[in-house]
């Protein structure tokens, strides 16, 4: 799964114009991700300007 | 909130002010939902614009709209060596670093006066179709969820547009043609006002550049935007910025970072469909090469407007009514040099360190009447020819 590391996000939606599944979306001025509708090709990772997403093994 | 509108415009950025300005001005009932809690903030922009380009919307600009004036330019090559735009040679490329928190704001407050409604953090969570035609979307606002209804509705939701695709329109941006970018405002930093940077090459910015856009007395936007192709952990647009700012401005102070990304990919097939118009970073209208994207917004923004005035009143809203927003937005000068920037970009983006050094070297001693970005790219190819030879598709623009 796609884990956001809050403390470093600023929701600048860089990851969500990118993710060809539309699994990221800014809610409440939080990124947020849908699990079940990622596909966990981590584009999303790559791209965040600032590094604050993060693959993770975790169910 | 009422429930049915004759326009409902998504995002509350220029783009959609300009277009809830239009319409109202027509006399439409128009609701601007935005998703953030305020207009204008987080601004995710380096905030220049040429003064002819802005000048086009406004009789006069207000003062404190402008950060500073631009007089002209400096483009570094990977071997710092520099090529100065003076304000003799900038000509028509003068311009302005705005000051996007009132910008903004003014503009939503001018689309209000206009007779427009806008709501803050109310956000779109899906669209409303019937029989395949837009017809509103769902919102969430102020704990509820609710139906707004509308003839049209107008997405001006940015680079991160959900709303599109909502309708079925994929709006995805290639991996290798988003650029990721970082920005700091820094005060206590050596800078000659007036005057905005520009450095290229792939030690400093990877199929990018690094930018310092004045915005006062010792106080500038310093930003980068890297390929999404070239960042990784380790060498991500901030790491870029950080080893940048180490290095040149390692007394700086800095008040504000902002990320975010810019599309620098061709804009959408198509930018309607039944009871739809895109606008702005949402129809990915920004310039592929310099990735501004505010004078881009504002003109979509304005003329989806004026289109949907036009549709509503003739009591059509379909995709083929409002397929004249999409031919006249690419038939405009913004379309075509859409167009061409994007090819252009495609050839700049593969050179290497010493071809950019090289076509930089070439023009240093360049004197232009006028300066832009076209004309610019033109003395290069003339004094490169052997890259007007591997440009064949360019060789139209610049024959």
């Amino acid at each position: 799964m796609i884990k956001v590391r809050r403390e470093v996000c600023c929701y600048c939606g860089a990851c969500i114009s990118v993710c060809p599944e539309g699994a990221l979306e800014l809610i409440d001025a939080y990124l947020s991700v849908e699990n079940e509708t990622c596909k966990m090709c981590n584009i999303c990772v790559r791209v965040c300007p600032l590094g604050a997403l993060e693959a993770s093994d975790e169910e | 909130m009422k429930s049915e509108y004759d326009v409902l415009i998504v995002g509350g950025g220029p783009g959609g002010a300009l277009a809830a300005k239009a319409a109202s001005e027509n006399g439409l009932s128009v609701c601007i939902i935005e998703k953030r809690p305020a207009i204008g903030a987080p601004v995710r922009c380096a905030e220049g614009i040429g003064e002819d380009l802005i000048s086009e919307f406004f009789d006069e600009l207000d003062p404190k709209w402008i950060s500073t004036k631009i007089e002209g330019a400096k483009l570094i090559s990977p071997d710092n060596s520099c090529f100065y735009l003076s304000p003799e040679m900038a000509g028509n490329e003068v311009g302005y670093v705005l000051d996007r928190k009132f910008f903004d704001r003014d503009l939503i407050w001018q689309a209000v006066e206009a007779g427009a409604e806008c709501y803050v953090k109310a956000r779109a969570v899906d669209a409303i179709v019937e029989n395949g035609a837009i017809k509103g979307a769902i919102v969430e606002y102020a704990g509820e969820t609710r139906e707004i209804r509308a003839s049209i509705t107008i997405a001006a939701d940015g680079v991160e547009s959900k709303f599109s695709r909502y309708c079925g329109i994929d709006t995805t941006v290639p991996l290798r043609e988003l650029e990721t970018c970082a920005q700091y405002l820094m005060t206590d930093i050596d800078i000659e006002e007036g005057i905005t940077v520009f450095y290229v090459g792939r030690e400093v910015a990877p199929e990018g550049y690094l930018w310092i856009f004045p915005k006062g007395k010792r106080t500038a936007n310093v930003g980068i935007g890297i390929s999404g192709t070239q960042s990784k952990n380790g060498h991500r647009a901030k790491d870029y910025l950080d080893k940048y700012i180490k290095e040149h401005f390692p007394e700086g102070k800095t008040i504000e970072l902002i990320a975010g990304g810019v599309s620098a990919c061709e804009p959408l097939e198509c930018t309607v469909a039944d009871g739809l118009i895109i606008v702005g970073d949402a129809a990915r209208v920004s310039d592929p090469i310099t990735g501004g994207g505010i004078y881009n917004a504002m003109y979509t923004g304005r003329l989806a407007g004026q289109i949907a005035s036009k549709c509503i009143k003739s009591g059509d809203f379909s995709k083929d009514k409002l397929m004249e927003y999409d031919k006249t937005w690419r038939s405009s000068k913004m379309g075509k040099a859409l167009e061409r920037n994007y090819q252009i970009k495609e050839v700049f983006v593969k050179l290497n360190d010493k071809q950019l050094n090289s076509i930089l070297n070439s023009v240093s001693n360049l004197v232009m009447k006028e300066f832009s970005t076209l004309t610019l790219i033109r003395e290069i190819v003339k004094l490169n020819p052997k890259l007007l030879k591997e440009l064949t598709s360019l060789k139209k623009y610049f024959e």
